[in-house]
């Protein structure tokens, strides 16, 4: 046995789609963040119900990287039809974990293999026999508990959490864990250098996905009304929406919301425009092929002015593409969305916590600003498990925006003007419905008006109302999240990155500096439109890399074109795949343009 | 809150309004548009009802339908939103402040062409509005393509002849499982407001199909939505008014007992409906299709109120909402407390 590798490492796991495996990978997972190890776990899953190949990665890296990694040390397999696959897969030196009713040629010498008696344990398990196959992945758990020191303790706490604490099916599912535990110790001899320890990196952490995270967010940013329809990877946000909602926000047994599922997206987001004229806090989640239908309600969102969040869980396009799969290929889609004139305010959440900090943060901005608010996520970071930091409550009052009341039009004796700049920012006084002062009603609409809000066709009057929504545009560059900026005073060459690639370039970063390139800055990129500080960074370096999972270089040409004289410093280093970037990618591409 | 004060004189209803607070902008629309007549009798229906603009709000699509509700209830909030997809708005809508009246006007390409989808599904879920179709088989703000109501053999100038079969819009209302639908003539004010008083009234969804004919583009005398056909082929279901909640309903004394109908609303109006012909249940959705089924068969405009449920819950009744209109909670209401927090992220592993 070589030199021993210690919490620094990839697992894969192969198994077939919809037989339960996710709950093992999950517990997995779990137990070594509760350990302290610091990890990631990558679902790379079929658009398929039950029947085809699924993997599941758990990054191990005790230096706290949580990028995806191309490389994996140790695979477990339980699927006959990926068995050759995936044995090719493990690094040589590594580990190989198959279920010993698959009978197919093991070929390599180079790796340590290990035989799992996956049915025979399952079938000795204490479960009735419709639950055989979903146990029967609790067989892979125990043997790498046992090979790989893992602490069955955390996996018991694991368990119980995912069956929130209901005696019998942890009990079942540990038993399980502790016979293929039992049996290795009896019947393996260890021969690979992989081994996990207690670390102390994950205290005060907590372990969530994005698209639960935006759903509690939005929650505590009062959300009202949720119009949704189902597509991966945005359907569990809405969902997670209809588990906190009643936890969080009855009052007296009563609901101060309401979440409506509808029958397409076209619907979603006129139920959404609706109740975000009506004046409720109103949000839709959705992903691209959604956000192609809800395009022309969020053109006259933006020029009749009506408040919406707009969730966009993106993954890889164009047309059905790869549902399953992640991408940042949705950017353009998103901000040039709708016919004429227009622009969005588009968040861009880097981790869980912030997809919970935008999901109360996108609610004030779109009351605030009258418009449509974007909260661009994607699959990696809406369906993967991350750790993160804990939930932090709002530290700002909510923001409900210029509303005038019955109160309010009696001071003005009911002089007012829907779309007049009263206060120099662009963002007009808006009423609602209900509001029974006689001067209070408008008429909202998607053609040409005028500060009254009548129609009006006058071309001087259509020119000044979209002079006065790019100024709103102006005021929102300074109203939303800043970039998070890592500079050094020696940095040669920027980098700007968004999203879930953050942790790929975090580690990219090092990676260059271990390779004897270019010392970097690094501008996490928030929101659309950029803010100051965005032009100031570009200003600085000779060199921008514009990192991005996409084909295009889709962030490049909105910087490009929003800093014309600029342009030529940014670079792009785009790739899309369907896969999470990785930090070898990020540093190889920069690499390569480095020396052209 | 503020009184609202009649800004001109005449008889005054019991919210202390006349009818010039009903009122909206000039029309835009052709002299003669049978749209314009149906605009009328809104104003008539809501100032007959004691409506507080206000409580009401108004919704519309794109064409020329979709136009009219700028020309009645100036006082009222209204949202024009895009072709085919009012269905949503309003179904979103409702929710800001579920006390307000909502009333729709769409049109046949709005609601039965582009909009299909999303009438179905309103309907399914009962949600509470008045839902008005001015339907006249035609596209008029484009200048004369076919819609979907349009019959089949039509032929039009320019277009030539329809060889699709129609979308019967109230067909398609019962398939959907409507709790109220109508049929009218504009051709028959008298009709067509007591019908409308009848919709405002009722709690859920209530479509009403106007044929409205079209004077620029579909008016020919032969056709199903001219106002010729409509006079000569009207054949009422029954002749009906509508008593509110608070006056004591008087049955016409000069009919037998059997020959009236009385259908009680949930706010305790009523719509009393008088036989004529024949004896048409409204409470029978098989019975409704059956007699839209041989009105289509006999090539008569069978008019009156077709089918009505006062029993299913509406959308809104689903949601065990709180008291306080939505759109009025405060941060209190909206944001859990501080120390809900800490057992969240203790949720989250």
């Amino acid at each position: 046995m070589s030199e021993k590798i210690t919490n620094n490492f990839s697992l894969t796991i192969a198994t077939v789609n919809g037989f339960g495996s996710q709950t093992a990978n999950v517990t997995l997972l779990r137990a070594l963040f509760k350990m302290g190890i610091p990890v990631s776990g990558k679902n790379l899953f079929p658009s398929n119900v039950q029947g085809l190949p699924t993997w599941y990665t758990i990054r191990l890296s005790r230096d706290g990287f949580t990028a995806r990694r191309d490389e994996t040390e140790i695979v477990v397999t339980l699927n006959p039809a990926s068995f050759a696959r995936d044995l090719a897969m493990v690094q040589p030196g590594g580990a190989f974990f198959y279920a010993d009713d698959i009978k197919l040629p093991l070929e390599r010498k180079d790796i340590s293999a290990y035989p799992m008696p996956v049915k025979a344990l399952a079938r000795a398990a204490d479960v009735s026999s419709n639950l055989r196959d979903y146990i029967a992945n609790m067989v892979y758990v125990g043997v790498l508990a046992h090979i790989l020191g893992i602490d069955m303790d955390k996996i018991k706490q694991a368990l119980a959490f995912h069956f929130h604490g209901k005696e019998q099916p942890i009990a079942s599912n540990f038993g399980v864990v502790q016979a293929a535990a039992d049996w290795a110790k009896q019947n393996l001899t260890k021969t690979d250098p992989f081994w996990v320890e207690p670390m102390d990196k994950t205290d005060g952490l907590i372990m969530a996905d994005g698209n639960t995270a935006a759903a509690i967010g939005s929650v505590y940013g009062g959300v009202q009304f949720v119009g949704w329809y189902p597509i991966t990877p945005a359907s569990t946000l809405a969902e997670s929406l209809n588990v906190y909602l009643p936890m969080l926000r009855k009052k007296d047994g009563k609901q101060t919301y309401a979440v409506l599922q509808a029958e397409d997206e076209l619907a979603a987001i006129g139920m959404t425009v609706g109740a975000g004229w009506s004046g409720l806090r109103a949000m839709t989640s959705t992903s691209g092929p959604g956000i192609s239908l809800m395009a022309e309600y969020t053109g006259l969102a933006y020029y009749a002015e009506v408040p919406i969040v707009i969730w966009n869980v993106q993954r890889v396009g164009p047309s059905t593409g790869l549902p399953t799969r992640t991408a940042q290929g949705d950017l353009t889609e998103t901000y040039f969305l709708s016919h004429g004139d227009k622009q969005y305010v588009i968040l861009l959440p880097g981790s869980v916590n912030e997809c919970f900090e935008f999901g109360w943060k996108a609610l004030d901005l779109a009351e605030r600003l009258q418009t449509p608010v974007f909260v661009l996520s994607d699959l990696d970071l809406g369906m993967n498990q991350w750790m993160t930091e804990p939930f932090k409550y709002p530290d700002m009052p909510i923001d409900r925006g210029k509303v005038l009341w019955e109160a309010d039009l009696e001071r003005t004796n009911g002089v007012w003007a829907r779309y007049k700049d009263v206060d120099g920012d662009g963002i007009p006084w808006r009423t609602v419905p209900g509001n029974m002062h006689p001067a209070s009603a408008w008429f909202g609409r998607g053609t040409g008006h005028d500060e009254n809000a009548r129609y009006t066709e006058n071309s001087r009057e259509w020119e000044k109302n979209m002079a006065r929504l790019k100024k709103k545009y102006d005021t929102a560059r300074r109203l939303v999240p800043a970039p998070v900026i890592e500079a050094s005073a020696d940095a040669e060459v920027g980098i700007i990155a968004y999203g879930s690639t953050g942790p790929a370039v975090e580690e990219a970063r090092v990676l260059l500096e271990q390779a004897g390139g270019p010392k970097t800055a690094f501008l996490r990129l928030r929101a659309l439109p950029c803010s100051q500080e965005v032009g100031e960074f570009v200003q600085k370096y000779e060199r921008i890399y514009v990192v991005e999972a996409n084909r295009d270089g889709q962030m490049r040409q909105i910087l490009s074109a929003a800093l014309p004289d600029q342009a030529s410093k940014l670079r792009s280093a785009c790739h899309s795949d369907g896969l999470p970037l990785t930090a070898k990618w990020v540093k190889d591409s920069i690499l390569s343009q480095e020396v052209k | 809150m503020a009184t609202p004060v009649p800004v001109t004189a005449g008889p005054l209803n019991k919210a202390g309004l006349s009818r010039n607070d009903y009122k909206g902008l000039p029309s835009t629309l052709c002299a003669g548009c049978g749209h314009n007549s149906i605009a009328n009798q809104i104003i008539a229906a809501c100032y007959e009802l004691d409506i507080v603009p206000e409580t009401l709000v108004k919704f519309s699509g794109i064409g020329c339908s979709s136009k009219s509700p700028t020309y009645f209830l100036s006082r009222s909030f209204g949202f024009n939103g895009l072709h085919g997809r009012m269905a949503p708005l309003a179904t979103g809508a409702i929710f800001g402040d579920t006390r307000l009246r909502a009333l729709g006007v769409s049109g046949d390409g709005d609601t039965a062409s582009i909009g299909m989808g999303g009438f179905k599904h309103l309907i399914r879920r009962n949600v509470p509005m008045t839902y008005i179709v001015e339907n006249n088989g035609v596209y008029g703000l484009t200048k004369g393509q076919f819609s979907a109501t349009a019959e089949v053999g039509l032929t039009l100038k320019h277009q030539g002849t329809n060889p699709y079969m129609p979308v019967d819009i109230c067909m398609e209302a019962l398939a959907s499982s409507a709790t109220f639908v109508a049929r009218s003539f504009a051709g028959d004010p008298k009709q067509v407001k007591e019908l409308i008083k009848a919709a405002l009234s009722h709690r859920g969804i209530a479509v009403l199909d106007i044929i409205s004919p079209c004077v620029s583009f579909n008016n020919q005398e032969n056709t199903l939505h001219s106002y010729t056909w409509g006079k000569d082929h009207e054949a009422p279901l029954h002749e009906i008014s509508f008593v509110p909640a608070l006056d004591e309903i008087e049955l016409p004394g000069e009919f037998a007992e059997g020959d009236v109908r009385e259908v009680t609303l949930h706010d305790g109006s009523a719509i009393i409906l008088k036989k004529l012909e024949r004896d048409y249940d409204p409470t029978d959705r098989g019975e409704a299709m059956q007699m839209l089924e041989q009105a289509e068969r006999d090539n008569v405009l069978v008019t009156g109120l077709i089918y009505i449920d006062t029993s299913r819950p509406t959308l809104v009744d689903g949601f065990n909402l709180v008291e306080t209109p939505l759109n009025r909670l405060g941060e209190a209401d909206l944001r859990p407390a501080r120390e809900t927090i800490d057992k969240i992220n203790a949720l989250m592993f």
